[in-house]
């Protein structure tokens, strides 16, 4: 399997052991990323707040590019993503303003590519195929998957798992071994893009989510978002130290891929303590 | 909806537009409301902030914190059971308060434009320096310091920008949406 990939912003900074982790863990699994080349922002929250024609046509330039390079784009980071799908779907959709964006952006649109999350991409590999990859099963590690708000919505944009109750990370990590604990805050949104501007928002919405994975008895949270990621490590309550892994870091760890240490040294909680306590690292 | 009052159809009709969502519909089930995770921080629910709509209460709805705090999560609109996406409601009514100069969330606005400048000048979102800039402008200097020198130990804030090559197709981008 042979995809464009978009990692988006983050992923060149704060983010940046996603990005090492994903292109690590695809090439383990047999999927081979190529980064579109020129890529730009998507925009993300702060374009469709302020300036919807902007919102549709920046992440349009990055569908753009994913025509010429002729393959299906993931996308590794959940607002990128939904930004440049909820592009896509308009492009599809809708006429009049498919029209207005071409002009602006300077393409024409051909409805040629796939636009996927890295999840999806990775889930669709089956459990079968990952866990006939694993070297190290993730014994003894029970964790919470955490979707957040735009991998699963909108529905009818997305059209990826079940909204309310999605099942594909869980699936992922029980192939590598992991304990996916079943818990009631999969979906709800962290807050990330208010994380700098209103903490104590943020701090509230992050906590709840904190507490109810406290309560199941998670050792840790999966994610699939840069922004997740960050903002559960940054806003949870001081002294919490409730590890957020990048679910690639995980597929990374139980394929025996030795770059995997080098990741973990990048989180602002540190998951070296858990990993040891568990035998999962040096 | 009728109206008695002009202005009130007006705004009413305005926000339906530009949101494009049939918010006439809406009759206050409050599924919005039961699976909102941010507006409880605010002054207004989602179900108000339609309410206040239909009511014609422009002052009000664009005066309100909710609709800066709403994270366009899309819980609400996700469950609408009639098929109101409330976060491209909010997003009409962000738009509205900036062009009425009434935003009450100024830090929340000031960063959005100073993330947009950051992707208007390189072509991608430089986190390093565009966190700087908001910074100094919000006066928000010390929070977070911590947690920016450890990501700058690991190596996780770049100095040094990346620029894209087609910088003037996305200048040309920002030029041709600007309001």
């Amino acid at each position: 399997m042979k995809l464009s990939y978009f990692p988006g912003c983050s992923l060149e900074a704060t983010a940046k052991e996603y990005d090492m982790s994903a292109r690590a863990a695809c090439q383990g699994l047999g999927i081979e990323l190529v980064e579109l080349k020129d890529w730009v922002c998507c925009g993300a929250t702060s374009a469709h707040s302020t300036n919807h024609l902007l919102s549709v046509a920046l992440p349009s330039r990055n569908v753009a590019l994913a025509q010429e390079a002729g393959m299906d784009l993931a996308i590794p980071c959940s607002a990128c993503y939904s930004r440049v799908k909820k592009a896509d779907y308009v492009l599809r959709n809708d006429d009049e303003l498919r029209q207005k964006i071409e002009d602006i952006v300077d393409f024409k649109y051909n409805d040629s590519v796939n636009v996927l999350s890295l999840l999806e991409v990775v889930s669709q590999l089956g459990e079968k195929a990952i866990a006939e990859k694993v070297q190290k099963p993730l014994k003894g590690l029970k964790v919470v998957c955490y979707y957040g708000c735009l991998l699963v919505r909108p529905p009818q944009v997305t059209h990826f798992d079940n909204t309310e109750h999605p099942m594909s990370l869980d699936k992922i990590v029980k192939a590598l071994g992991a304990e996916p604990i079943q818990w009631s805050y999969k979906t709800e949104c962290c807050g990330a893009s208010m994380s700098i501007t209103s903490k104590d928002v943020v701090h509230g919405m992050v906590g709840r989510i904190i507490d109810a994975a406290k309560e199941v008895e998670a050792m840790a949270i999966v994610t699939a978002c840069p922004l997740c990621q960050s903002n559960m490590e940054m806003r949870q309550a001081k002294g919490t130290n409730l590890p957020a892994f990048y679910f690639t870091e995980l597929i990374g760890l139980a394929l025996g891929l030795p770059a995997a240490k080098k990741w973990l040294n990048l989180h602002l909680v540190n998951p070296n303590p858990l990993l040891q306590s568990l035998s999962l690292a040096d | 909806m009728s109206f008695i009052d002009a202005d009130k159809r007006k705004f009413f009709n305005e926000v339906r537009e530009k949101s494009g969502q049939p918010i006439d519909l809406c009759y206050q089930c409050q599924k919005c409301a039961s699976g909102c995770i941010a507006t409880g921080f605010a002054d207004y629910y989602p179900n108000e902030i339609i309410r206040l709509v239909q009511l014609g209460q422009k002052e009000r709805v664009l005066n309100s914190s909710s609709i800066w705090i709403c994270s366009s999560c899309e819980m609400c609109g996700a469950r609408c059971p009639n098929g109101i996406n409330t976060a491209e409601v909010m997003d009409a009514l962000k738009e509205m308060a900036i062009a009425a100069g009434t935003v009450q969330e100024k830090n929340i606005n000031l960063f959005h434009t100073t993330f947009l400048n950051s992707a208007r000048t390189f072509g991608r979102v430089h986190e390093a320096s565009m966190m700087a800039i908001y910074k100094i402008k919000s006066g928000d200097l010390m929070s977070d310091m911590d947690f920016g020198m450890d990501m700058f130990k690991k190596g996780k804030m770049p100095i040094l920008p990346h620029r894209v090559k087609a910088r003037g197709k996305i200048k040309n981008i920002f030029n041709k949406t600007a309001h």
